[in-house]
């Protein structure tokens, strides 16, 4: 079977000045998200205490946080997480309570106002000190992650691509943090590694593309760079496209059946593998192809040695 | 060309596919429900406890599937928790005393693969149930405790030399000493510098004053002296928790980590993490009548207490020293290789021991162990009613006038030297530590966990699966024996690496692994079409498509390697969990997907001439 069988080559790069607006337009839309609306971050990262409860029947989120109000936790955030039997409950830092006890008594506030009997799913408390330092780690593990990457690729092939692929990663991590800055998601350690597994992701993308840039430049004559990127992406373009297929299938298996633990961790990967095939073809490529990427860029130089005919025609 | 694998390059993929399948055989078993019984403190579990558990499930007509004894703990299995929660009750309301009866469930793992070293995955917290704290030691405590003993003993050292100062204090983590005149000020320093190696001098002459600060190794000794006592002292409380598999180990500069798996009670656990516990140095009564003590009449200023093993002690009440005047304690061995204990105390301890061993020589001490455990009953408030447990853990006879270090000869075997002297040290917490990070997830959630994160595997299996097999067809039947090799592989290896847990972030890092694992297929796949398509001929092309892949797949696999690295090293729990089945997953898809795959294409299609190929 066959779903892509390109006779032709795509003249993908004439469209990439619309496409740099359209991800130039993207980034900035994320950054005024980001500035203004802000992530929505979790409690690994605020520091603060959350509970997830079962009910036996569906429960009232009103009563649950009249209940909580006349016991002084006012802040308490009341959700659904889920299903209408099982609650999220968060609170934030406290100083008049020791905040490791807190689990406890919400439950037996719960308990006891709504007469129910209540399932303890969860309890997580984090201190503020360790909720500063994740947040300071996990940025830092993002820089590295990105450094570690740029000096590879930079080894592995020329520094305009090199540069190309990690600003493509840029935007697609920009992006992902745009839309949940955006839908307001929560954001957690489970989808700060989704974050970096996109990285991982759009990366594998950016380097198949690449490596059959660096293989045709070396292969193909009489094609300018432009061509040349055209026909490379038109050759891995089924591959992207069923690459990008089988992940979206098990992504898909996560997101609905994964529970709610994972939901976001999912959602993170769903939206960064689109991002991050549309990156690999017109990010990357075109910033390389912006920087002026060039055949005598990626062709080795040879060497003359004196000689060296004559060697190969020996036996 | 024909396309063919050597035969030991065959043998050798199959060699480890079935390796990895053999060590991932041990998950398909399930577990038994068991109660683990181990010693507490000093005791430890031996063949007479293992008669002693036979006995006493054999006179209850408790039927047991089991029962052994290992790694000095004694292990019985049953056949389903109705029995096992029976005989904890029935071994914990007998011995429950000296040893801890934990519940437990024990892999069910046949004994010829054990004995080969076969175990399942470890479980996460997030699938397992339980709960996991995180505690900070209070390193700024530390160092404000050896900066005060510095100030004292500064003080006496500078008056037992006679020289004269105006003052010493304590300037934040420094401390200042002030002189009358520029000669004491030297005399003084160079006093100071012979008897303490760990400081670091600055002397001033215009203002007559002397720094002296801490050196940075000196500092550094201190935090990690702190931390590793902390982590010691709560080992010894988890094991009176009576948890099955309890872990505590550090995490970076200040952090202990502990999890115990299956505890849902996170107050006790608290409760009993948090205990504090004293020792008290005091005479032992000779005058009173131990025959009266025992009937019930106790002289008043005496108080009977009892050794472990039961033999009563009459002691004095006045206490002659606390533990927090203890710096350290350690245990070695004297002159005539006999167990000791040394025990070093601060400087106001020194001269207030100087002073009460003076009048008492030739006397027995008692070193008594005070802690506060929680009870099963609870207050109208339903706070745990703490019980104060003392016992006496030594008596030793004062052999002269004691100073700022001593020792305690004859308590024993080694063992107990090493235990005695731990107990010493519990007794002076020299950080206090705090609970940063509290993660409960109870029993529901857990075993939900493990049902979605196993549909959710087995649903993204099954879909690429059906994709892979109308895709490419026979190919594709090649991609799915890979893929599925790539399954039991990261299952094996999980199950042979002790630090791995599988958590709810790790079974969808293997799900993630399933979709992208097959992108390897897929470029070489596409390649051998592209290659087809040009004219070239089928075993050319599938030569050039496995060559030509290669490099990409490396490439593309290295960068994603890096980031899962990256992961690994900041990540904590769940998130590690994931890190690892990512990290293992990828390298063993490289493997399946580009050795394996091969090993099967070139047996089925590599030594034949054809026209077609089923792609």
């Amino acid at each position: 079977m066959q779903i892509l069988h390109l006779k032709e080559t795509v003249t993908f790069m004439a469209y990439r000045k619309i496409a740099m607006v359209f991800s130039i337009i993207l980034m900035v839309a994320s950054i005024v998200t980001l500035t203004t609306n802000k992530l929505n971050f979790g409690l690994d990262f605020t520091g603060g205490t959350l509970i997830e409860v079962g009910f036996e029947n569906a429960a009232d989120l009103n009563k649950m946080r009249q209940l909580l109000d006349a016991k002084g936790f006012d802040d308490a955030v009341v959700k659904f997480y889920g299903s209408s039997r099982d609650v999220v409950i968060r609170l934030g830092q406290r100083d008049d309570v020791k905040a490791e006890m807190l689990g406890n008594q919400i439950l037996s506030v719960l308990e006891k106002g709504t007469g129910q009997k209540i399932d303890m799913r969860r309890i997580e408390y984090v201190g503020a000190s360790v909720g500063d330092e994740l947040a300071e780690q996990g940025g830092l593990a993002m820089l590295t992650a990105l450094i570690c990457i740029l000096m590879y690729v930079a080894f592995r092939f020329e520094w305009r691509m090199a540069l190309g692929s990690v600003i493509a990663l840029f935007h697609d991590v920009l992006l992902t943090l745009g839309l949940f800055s955006l839908l307001n998601l929560e954001f957690d350690l489970t989808v700060l590694a989704a974050i970096l597994a996109v990285i991982g992701y759009s990366l594998n993308d950016t380097i198949v593309v690449s490596d059959r840039i660096r293989e045709n430049f070396r292969k193909m004559r009489g094609l300018d760079s432009e061509g040349i990127i055209d026909v490379s992406l038109s050759q891995t373009l089924s591959r992207t496209v069923i690459t990008s297929i089988t992940t979206i299938l098990v992504l898909l298996a996560l997101f609905f059946r994964g529970g709610e633990l994972i939901h976001g961790f999912a959602t993170a990967l769903l939206f960064g593998v689109f991002v991050g095939t549309y990156s690999s073809i017109y990010v990357a490529s075109s910033v390389a192809l912006s920087l002026g990427i060039s055949k005598e860029d990626l062709i080795p130089e040879v060497v003359e040695k004196e000689g060296a005919d004559q060697d190969a025609m020996m036996p | 060309m024909l396309n063919k694998y050597p035969l030991w390059k065959t043998l050798m993929v199959m060699f480890l596919v079935a390796f990895g399948a053999l060590y991932a055989l041990p998950n398909l078993y399930g577990e038994d429900p068991a109660v683990q019984i181990s010693g507490k403190r000093s005791v430890e579990a031996n063949l007479t406890t293992l008669d002693n558990v036979k006995e006493l499930l054999a006179k209850e007509n408790i039927d047991f599937l089991s029962v052994v004894l290992e790694n000095n703990q004694v292990l019985v299995r049953f056949k389903d928790t109705e029995v096992q929660i029976k005989a904890r009750d029935l071994l914990d309301d007998n011995i429950g005393e000296k040893y801890s009866v934990a519940l437990n469930l024990t892999p069910a793992t046949p004994d010829w693969l054990a004995s080969i070293g076969g175990t399942p995955m470890k479980k996460g917290l997030d699938l397992s149930g339980g709960v996991s704290f995180l505690m900070e030691v209070n390193m700024s405590e530390a160092i404000l405790k050896a900066t005060n003993s510095l100030v004292s003993d500064f003080r006496s050292g500078l008056r037992g030399e006679k020289i004269r100062y105006r003052s010493v204090k304590k300037i934040s983590t420094s401390i200042e000493v002030k002189f009358r005149n520029v000669e004491d000020l030297i005399a003084g320093k160079e006093f100071l510098e012979n008897q303490n190696r760990d400081l670091i001098l600055v002397d001033n002459e215009d203002a007559l004053t002397l720094t002296a600060k801490l050196t940075d190794l000196k500092l550094k000794e201190i935090r990690e002296y702190a931390l590793q006592q902390n982590i010691t002292i709560i080992r010894n409380r988890v094991n009176e928790l009576g948890v099955a598999e309890p872990l505590v180990q550090r995490q970076g500069k200040k952090h202990i980590l502990i999890e115990l798996p299956g505890v849902q009670d996170t107050a006790k656990a608290k409760e009993i993490l948090n205990a504090t516990a004293t020792i008290e140095f005091r005479m032992v009564d000779q005058q009173g009548d131990m025959g009266n003590a025992l009937k019930g009449r106790v002289p008043a200023s005496s108080q009977l207490l009892y050794e472990r093993d039961g033999t009563p002690v009459l002691l004095k009440k006045r206490v002659m020293l606390t533990g927090d005047h203890i710096v350290d304690a350690g245990s070695s061995l004297d002159e005539y290789s006999r167990p000791q204990v040394n025990i070093t105390l601060d400087s106001p301890g020194g001269s207030k021991w100087s002073n009460a061993t003076k009048i008492n020589i030739g006397k027995p001490m008692a070193t008594v162990f005070i802690e506060y455990k929680p009870t099963k009953n609870k207050d109208a408030e339903g706070n745990t009613i703490f019980e104060k447990v003392q016992e006496v853990i030594s008596v030793a006879t004062i052999q002269g006038r004691l100073g700022k270090s001593f020792r305690i000869t004859g308590a024993g075997s080694q063992v107990e030297a090493h235990s005695l002297a731990l107990l010493l040290r519990a007794g002076a917490l020299i950080a206090p530590i705090q609970i940063v990070e509290e993660r409960t997830v109870g029993p529901t959630l857990g075993a939900e966990n493990v049902k979605l994160g196993f549909q959710a595997i087995m649903m993204g299996f099954g879909l690429v699966f059906i994709f892979m097999l109308i895709y490419y067809r026979a190919f594709g039947v090649v991609a799915n024996l890979a893929l599925g090799a790539n399954l039991v592989l990261i299952i094996g290896i999980m199950s042979l690496l002790p630090e791995a847990a599988l958590t709810l972030p790790g079974m969808a890092g293997i799900v993630l692994t399933v979709g992208m694992a097959v992108d390897a297929n897929v470029l070489i796949f596409e390649r051998i079409r592209e290659e087809i398509r040009e004219g070239k001929s089928i075993q050319q092309s599938i030569h050039q498509g496995y060559d030509a892949a290669f490099s990409t797949i490396i490439d593309a696999n290295i960068t994603t390697l890096i980031a899962a690295l990256i992961l690994f090293a900041i990540g904590t729990g769940p998130i590690k969990g994931f890190a690892v089945t990512l990290s293992i997953g990828i390298i063993t898809s490289m493997f399946t997907s580009v050795v394996g795959t091969r090993a099967i294409v070139n047996m089925i299609w590599g030594g034949k001439r054809l026209d077609k190929l089923p792609i």
